[in-house]
């Protein structure tokens, strides 16, 4: 995309398009001969992580729309079939959600590494909005797919969202009411955004487009911040940014298949299993996390429009950054003071990332802010008061003076980076961890199981049991609607025959029809039917149970959580634990107590939990010792059934966990491999350029 | 990039890009596995596709009905006398896809045909009782089908797909 190229490409069919569309002379001039400093780190190989995520976003996004049905009433059943029934879809699921996060926590990088370096300063300014509105546009994306699962958090998410603009003075009711087609939240918003949410991709591409033909005009920034001048400066872009480009590459894939494949619900919330339900408001309503600073900025300022304004303006007043900081010198490397406020905005942003995912109470709103004003401090005082009072050290005269002094230990910079980009994650991700089943309750003690960690798998026996639990007690109450006769035969669930699974279903009664007189019929399950539910609709179980719906138990593992605090959210991440849900689930079912403690009141009808936020529980004490008999010789204890119908939950709600952590090993071991295959490859490539 | 080497001599620099070309096109391939494989049915789908039962007793002689496995009408007509007759005694050289009609039907069960009624030209839904041949029609392009089910005239190559069924007693057949 630098003006005409030379390029003569030899084959003559090529030299007949050639001459009528220079397409490869433009792929040639832009990615292969385009000359690129040679002095990048690899905080520059975020630029090709992205473009990477961008295009595996649009892949899989394009694929679970195949499978996706953008109806209120259908969205949520569609995502759980997506990810149990379509072959790999959990697989794409994965990548899909936790790419989102990916692609952020790359963006993130990528704009504190422009910020670092002058980036945006003169001829770059263009280059640097035209970022700035791919991020905006992202925000706009990422939110409107996490409304389409339309789980609580996807709805009320939507809700508070949309919202925002009724803080426009005179208009805003009538904004809200066109951006939902409603008078609610409802199936035109879901509709719509699906829409959207499938179009805006393509305008971020689209966008993208024009920034990487800005970048090629004026040419990449780089660590010294002094322009490209002679050709001693430069390498080719292929192979020497690409080789490198492709090692960043893999290195980030690493980290992605981390979360794909071990801690698929680490960055999501546990309300976003439990269906939309518009009367019912969750505890917290906390974004992703990639959304957190800005949620903070909102919720610290007592003034709804003012709030609004001030949340927007923080993502807009990055427009105005290249006049903002008018100092001479690009690169914070020599700007002694401007490196240490950097470093300090950093922390800022993280700071309020995490006040984000905190109740707007008590110290979190002060602490909110102090580090709001903090964060427009930056902008408004520090750069332009820095561009004035501070004394830069030299730059290096070129790219090649610059290459020459430090060619000493870089060797470990790969390793430091991949190390880095793991802590950070863990650090921004774990933020999210927030509260769900802590209020009033106490903390479920871990438990044990055999699915946790990176090889596990489920106890077959326990799954039996545990149906047989559930078959015997849980379903008088509880459905199980996702979970058809015929998983039970399933690779990696409780391991019957498929004669056995069909047996198992025609001993149920379904309701069928309707035949040809019209009439609706019972006849006896088969396989491919679903665990009928105990009541004909939620009024019904409601009614029967003194008010309180007992809840579908297909999800219940993942719908359930509690907070874990810091720092055991940060090596909750390296440990690979997500088993908050099955804690809670065991907890609950083992925490009934006869004995009230002082100062807790339980109003008639319900019953002390210990581990049930609030502790007033609607459900009576389900299991007593003996009452479900074992064919095994298991202990017939309170202790064993919880565990065995816990377990058995689990699998219900994640019946290819198994597949996920086999094929994750598979992975792992790749990648490895092929990251050290790229990072030798790319040590060869680049020995000819020192 | 200077590659100095030549086909004889192969030297580490060439065996290392080869082995990352390599593994760059395995973890490729196994990427693109689960994208298209995502495509076939899904476990839903094909657990709904199970066999179907049908019960024969309100199909009165000269009657036929339809009903539908893995999303495909099946005809099950109950046939007469006349039109078991016309279908056994065509001459099979006259046939553009020659099937005697015992190979069509259940041994002992002359009177049941059970076929697939998709044409085999492009997949229209042929009309029963209609046409020159006692058998199907298919309004979309002309395809006439006899008695058994076996394409006369028109533009379709092949007779009417019959299912896999099987007698379970003589008023009930097990479809799939």
């Amino acid at each position: 995309m630098s003006g005409p190229s030379d390029f003569q490409p030899s084959n003559p069919a090529l030299k007949w398009i050639e001459r009528r569309l220079p397409i490869f002379g433009l792929i040639h001039s832009s990615f292969v001969a385009y000359p690129t400093p040679r002095n990048l780190n690899y905080w520059w190989t975020f630029g090709a992580i992205l473009s990477m995520m961008l295009a595996l976003q649009i892949l899989t996004g394009v694929i679970l729309a195949m499978h996706y049905t953008p109806h209120a009433d259908l969205a949520f059943k569609s995502v759980e079939l997506i990810v149990r029934d379509v072959n790999y879809g959990w697989l794409l699921r994965n990548m899909h959600a936790a790419g989102a996060s990916m692609f952020f926590f790359a963006v993130y990088i990528h704009m504190f590494r422009g910020l670092y370096y002058g980036s945006y300063k003169e001829p770059r300014e263009v280059l640097w909005i035209l970022g700035v509105i791919i991020y905006l546009l992202m925000m706009a994306t990422g939110f409107m797919g996490y409304v389409l699962p339309w789980g609580q958090m996807s709805f009320w998410g939507a809700t508070v969202i949309t919202n925002l603009f009724s803080a426009v003075p005179y208009f805003g009711e009538s904004i809200v009411t066109l951006l939902w087609g409603g008078y609610s939240v409802g199936n035109p918003t879901l509709n719509r955004f699906f829409s959207l949410h499938y179009l805006l991709p393509f305008v971020i591409a689209g966008v993208v487009v024009l920034h990487i033909w800005a970048l090629h005009v004026a040419g990449q920034n780089n660590p010294a911040g002094v322009e490209a001048k002679t050709e001693k400066d430069t390498v080719p872009f292929t192979p020497y940014a690409t080789i490198k480009d492709a090692f960043g590459v893999a290195c980030f894939l690493i980290f992605f298949a981390w979360f794909i494949f071990y801690m698929p619900n680490y960055l999501g919330d546990a309300d976003n299993y439990i269906p939309a339900n518009p009367g019912v408001t969750p505890a917290h309503i906390v974004p992703e996390w990639y959304y957190l600073p800005f949620y903070a900025i909102l919720r610290s300022i007592p003034n709804k429009l003012a709030g609004v304004v001030a949340m927007f303006s923080a993502i807009i007043i990055l427009c105005f950054l290249p006049w903002l900081d008018s100092a001479r010198t690009r690169s914070s490397k020599y700007r002694p003071l401007a490196k240490q406020f950097f470093w300090i905005f950093v922390v800022v942003c993280i700071g309020l990332g995490y006040l984000g995912s905190q109740p707007p109470e008590g110290i979190y709103v002060i602490a909110g802010r102090i580090l709001t004003v903090c964060y427009f401090a930056y902008f408004l005082i520090v750069l332009p008061l820095l561009a004035r009072i501070e004394t830069p050290r030299p730059v290096p005269n070129s790219i090649a003076d610059d290459v020459l002094a430090k060619n000493k230990g870089r060797a470990a910079t790969a390793a430091s980076v991949v190390l880095a980009l793991v802590l950070a994650g863990g650090l921004f991700a774990g933020s999210t961890q927030n509260a769900k089943a802590e209020e009033g309750g106490t903390t479920p003690p871990a438990q044990s199981w055999s699915f946790s960690g990176p090889f596990g798998k489920y106890d077959r026996g326990s799954l039996q049991r545990g149906l047989k639990v559930y078959k015997e007690v849980c379903s008088a109450c509880h459905g199980l609607s996702y979970v058809a006769f015929r998983n039970l035969a399933d690779a990696g669930g409780p391991g019957y025959s498929e004669a056995q699974a069909a047996a198992f279903a025609s001993e149920y009664k379904i309701k069928d029809g309707p035949n040809d007189q019209g009439e609706m019929f019972e006849r006896p399950g088969r396989p491919a039917d679903y665990f009928p539910s105990p009541f004909p609709n939620e009024q019904a179980a409601r009614a029967a149970n003194g008010g309180a719906a007992p809840p579908d138990l297909s999800l219940i593992t993942k719908a359930r959580s509690y907070k874990r605090g810091f720092p055991q959210f940060v090596i909750d991440f390296f440990s690979q634990y997500q088993e908050q849900g099955p804690d809670y689930v065991d907890a609950i079912l083992q925490g009934f107590e006869d004995k009230v403690p002082a100062g807790v009141t339980i109003p008639e009808g319900s019953y002390y939990n210990k581990y049930f936020p609030g502790h007033a529980i609607k459900m009576p004490k389900p299991l007593s010792d003996g009452q479900v008999t074992f064919d095994d010789g298991s202990p017939a204890t309170v202790k064993q059934y919880a565990h065995d119908v816990t377990t058995f939950l689990m699998w219900a709600a994640e019946p290819h966990m198994e597949a996920r952590k086999r094929i994750g090993m598979q992975v792992f071991v790749f990648l490895i491999i092929f990251a050290f295959l790229m990072y030798f490859t790319k040590r060869k490539v680049w020995a000819d350029a020192h | 990039m200077t590659t100095a080497s030549s086909a004889d001599h192969p030297t580490r620099r060439d065996f290392l890009f080869v082995a990352t070309g390599a593994a760059a096109a395995v973890g490729a391939a196994a990427t693109v596995w689960p994208l298209v494989a995502q495509m076939n049915p899904d476990a839903a789908t094909i657990a709904a596709g199970a066999p179907i039962q049908v019960d024969l007793t309100p199909i009165a002689e000269g009657q036929d009905i339809k009903v539908f496995w893995r999303g495909k009408p099946i005809y099950i007509s109950h046939r007469t006398k006349k039109q078991i007759e016309e279908a056994q005694k065509v001459p099979l050289s006259s046939l553009p896809d020659p099937q005697p009609d015992s190979a069509r039907v259940k041994s002992g069960h002359d009177q049941w045909l059970v076929v697939i009624g998709i044409c085999t030209h492009l997949g229209c839904i042929p009309i029963a009782h209609e046409g020159n041949y006692d058998g199907f029609f298919c309004p979309c392009h002309g395809s006439q089908y006899d008695s058994s089910g076996r394409i006369r005239q028109g533009p379709a190559p092949a007779n009417l797909a019959v299912p896999p069924y099987a007698f379970l007693s003589d008023t009930k057949i097990q479809i799939g």
